[in-house]
């Protein structure tokens, strides 16, 4: 069984069709990657499957159950973990406090608990903090630990997304964009990441990214899309080479 | 600058950053609870007042600060705390019931509010509150009965476990009660802040779209800092009560609402240091002015002369003072200073510069 069904979908926003009859499925383990020009709808898939909006008609799945019935905030406890495409942390707090917010689908204590700061709530901070710490050594952000988000630089921000979405020990990651902005040191940093994120951590990976070597790299398989519709699935050189996709690209040869 | 080498997680759970850090706000504890024995009764009861208003400052705090959401209503809470202890201590029951009830009471009439209010954000959730606060008035008004309508209500010493307190009787005890009420509910707050339910509201603050992908319930997080708020609220405005012995449908209007959100702003947002410096300079503010009234009398060889709206005109020139060159109130200030001092000499012009901030994803509603 896939780890995500996404069969017949179709979101319209007014007469605008953002995604229109979209059909494929993620394996668990796989770096999946999503390609397109501007406006192809790759950020709405993320949106669909983040349940910011209820798609028009069709059906999303994820490990069997139904991701429709499911609440925006329910989505993390399930295991589905994302970043955003214009950085979305909390910029009045610190490194460590943005991991840390990342852990809440962990919770297990309550208001009381918490508010008298009981051995119970003690506890879970500390393996809180262990688990955030762990990723903040695998993704090199102990340097950054204790600074703001508004002090920090733009680079270093996409990762400590990364680190944020990692926290909540997901299944399935989702990355949007996660090498835009980025040096080229950065975006190979980025490229040994995804693959360890992968392979250590045994994590299935979703992105949308425009950077093709990037893609080339980690992917595993690729989504080309346009007009919100698919395009052409397959290893990343097929899709690459698809006739369709060069002339989504490129314009027809007339 | 004391650069802390961290070996265990607990040195980042704890609340103090090191010992000498914890030792001062002890030293600080110690000196204000021997507060009856080195200072008069009038400084006192400025003192207890501070307290509470720094309670009620807190409660706001935690649902303006911390969780983002502006009230310009809280002083409809702090009225249905101060009449719901009034109401419960004139029932009969013990004050060691009457007050805890009066929070959690207040905290569940605000649960009430929030669960429409919260639809509403920014600018129509402040103008909703804003109206909680007038019809407070008139709420007060129509249920004579229970209220004592215009002519108000009188709440005199109160027992708690075979001991009198009371503001004018014991104004020790009375400090003492109010300081050791202020004192839990910092405890709490301090607690929540470092717990998970304290960062998710953080985390609504700064960003509902994140916060909502991170798995928190986005308006249940809202709704409870509301009830949460709501409760201090209810306990600061008992005190209130007790503090002023009568009051009426007039002692919690809807300038007091302003004032108590002015106050954390002037404080800084976001910060409990924020809530009792805020109070400081709310509660000092008229005895500090009437001082210098007389100065400048005896300066000018004048009578002493009634300004009206003095008060209310400096307080508002010291809030656009600082929301035109410190946003961040008080705390904001101190910290920067702080920092300097640490730092000095190596510091650099544009330190405190605030930056740009990047492009954000566009709200969902």
């Amino acid at each position: 069984m896939s780890l995500l069904e996404f069969s017949n979908v179709t979101l319209k926003f007014g007469g605008l069709t953002a995604v229109n009859d979209l059909s494929f499925e993620i394996e668990e383990g796989e770096v999946f990657a999503i390609v397109g020009p501007n406006g192809a709808g790759k950020s709405t898939v993320f949106n669909l499957i983040s349940r910011f909006y209820n798609p028009l008609s069709g059906s999303i799945r994820y490990d069997g159950h139904d991701l429709l019935k499911v609440k925006p905030s329910g989505v993390a406890a399930h295991g589905v973990a994302r970043t955003f495409q214009n950085i979305e942390l909390f910029e009045h707090s610190t490194v460590l406090q943005n991991l840390l917010v990342g852990r809440h689908r962990h919770r297990k204590t309550g208001l009381l608990q918490e508010a008298l700061f009981t051995r119970a709530a003690c506890r879970q901070e500390i393996k809180c903090r262990q688990e955030v710490e762990e990723i903040m050594d695998f993704l090199d952000l102990q340097a950054y630990r204790d600074k703001m988000i508004s002090g920090l630089p733009y680079g270093v921000r996409k990762v400590v997304e990364v680190a944020r979405a990692l926290a909540i020990s997901p299944r399935l990651l989702m990355l949007d964009e996660p090498a835009s902005g980025l040096s080229v040191e950065e975006t190979t940093d980025m490229r040994w990441w995804i693959e360890d994120i992968r392979r250590q951590m045994g994590i299935t990976v979703l992105m949308v990214e425009h950077d093709m070597g990037l893609v080339s790299n980690v992917s595993d398989r690729v989504l080309a899309m346009a007009d919100g519709a698919r395009l052409a699935l397959g290893t990343p050189s097929e899709v690459q080479a698809h006739p369709a996709v060069v002339a989504a690209y490129l314009g027809r040869a007339s | 600058m004391r650069v802390v080498f961290k070996t265990g997680y607990m040195q980042d759970i704890r609340p103090w950053k090191d010992g000498y850090q914890l030792s001062l706000y002890l030293v600080l504890l110690v000196a204000v609870c021997a507060a009856p024995w080195w200072m008069d009764d009038f400084y006192l009861g400025e003192l207890t007042n501070v307290l509470i208003w720094a309670m009620a400052g807190m409660g706001l705090m935690l649902l303006t600060g911390h969780t983002g959401q502006v009230s310009l209503g809280h002083a409809a809470f702090l009225a249905f705390g101060c009449y719901t202890n009034a109401v419960l201590i004139e029932a009969g029951a013990p004050f060691a019931i009457a007050f805890p009830a009066a929070g959690i009471l207040t905290g569940i009439a605000g649960v009430s509010v929030a669960i429409p209010a919260l639809r509403l954000h920014g600018v129509y959730l402040a103008i909703f509150t804003l109206a909680l606060s007038v019809l407070m008035d008139d709420i007060i008004v129509l249920a004579e009965p229970l209220t004592g309508g215009v002519g108000g209500k009188y709440l005199g010493d109160v027992s708690i476990f075979g001991l009198t307190v009371g503001r004018w009787t014991t104004p020790d005890r009375f400090f003492w009660l109010v300081l050791g009420a202020t004192v839990m509910v910092t405890l709490g707050y301090i607690n929540l802040l470092r717990a998970p339910l304290g960062r998710s509201f953080i985390a609504v603050r700064d960003s509902e779209v994140s916060a909502q992908a991170m798995g928190v319930d986005v308006s249940r997080a809202k709704t409870v800092s509301f009830a949460l708020s709501c409760t201090v609220a209810g306990w600061a405005g008992a005190l209130m009560g007790m503090y002023s012995g009568a009051f009426n449908n007039e002692t919690f209007n809807v300038l007091i609402s302003i004032q108590l959100l002015l106050m954390i702003v002037i404080g800084g947002l976001g910060s409990i240091h924020g809530a009792f410096l805020g109070a400081i300079v709310v509660g000092f503010l008229p005895q500090f002015l009437s001082i210098m009234k007389e100065y400048v009398a005896v300066m000018f060889k004048g009578g002493a002369v009634a300004i009206p709206g003095l008060e209310t005109g400096v307080f508002g020139m010291i809030l656009i003072g600082f929301i035109l060159f410190e946003p961040m109130g008080m705390y904001g200030r101190w910290l920067k200073i702080r920092t300097w001092l640490e730092l000095r000499p190596f510091c650099r012009k544009d330190m405190f510069k605030r930056r740009k901030s990047y492009l954000k994803t566009e709200r969902l509603r």
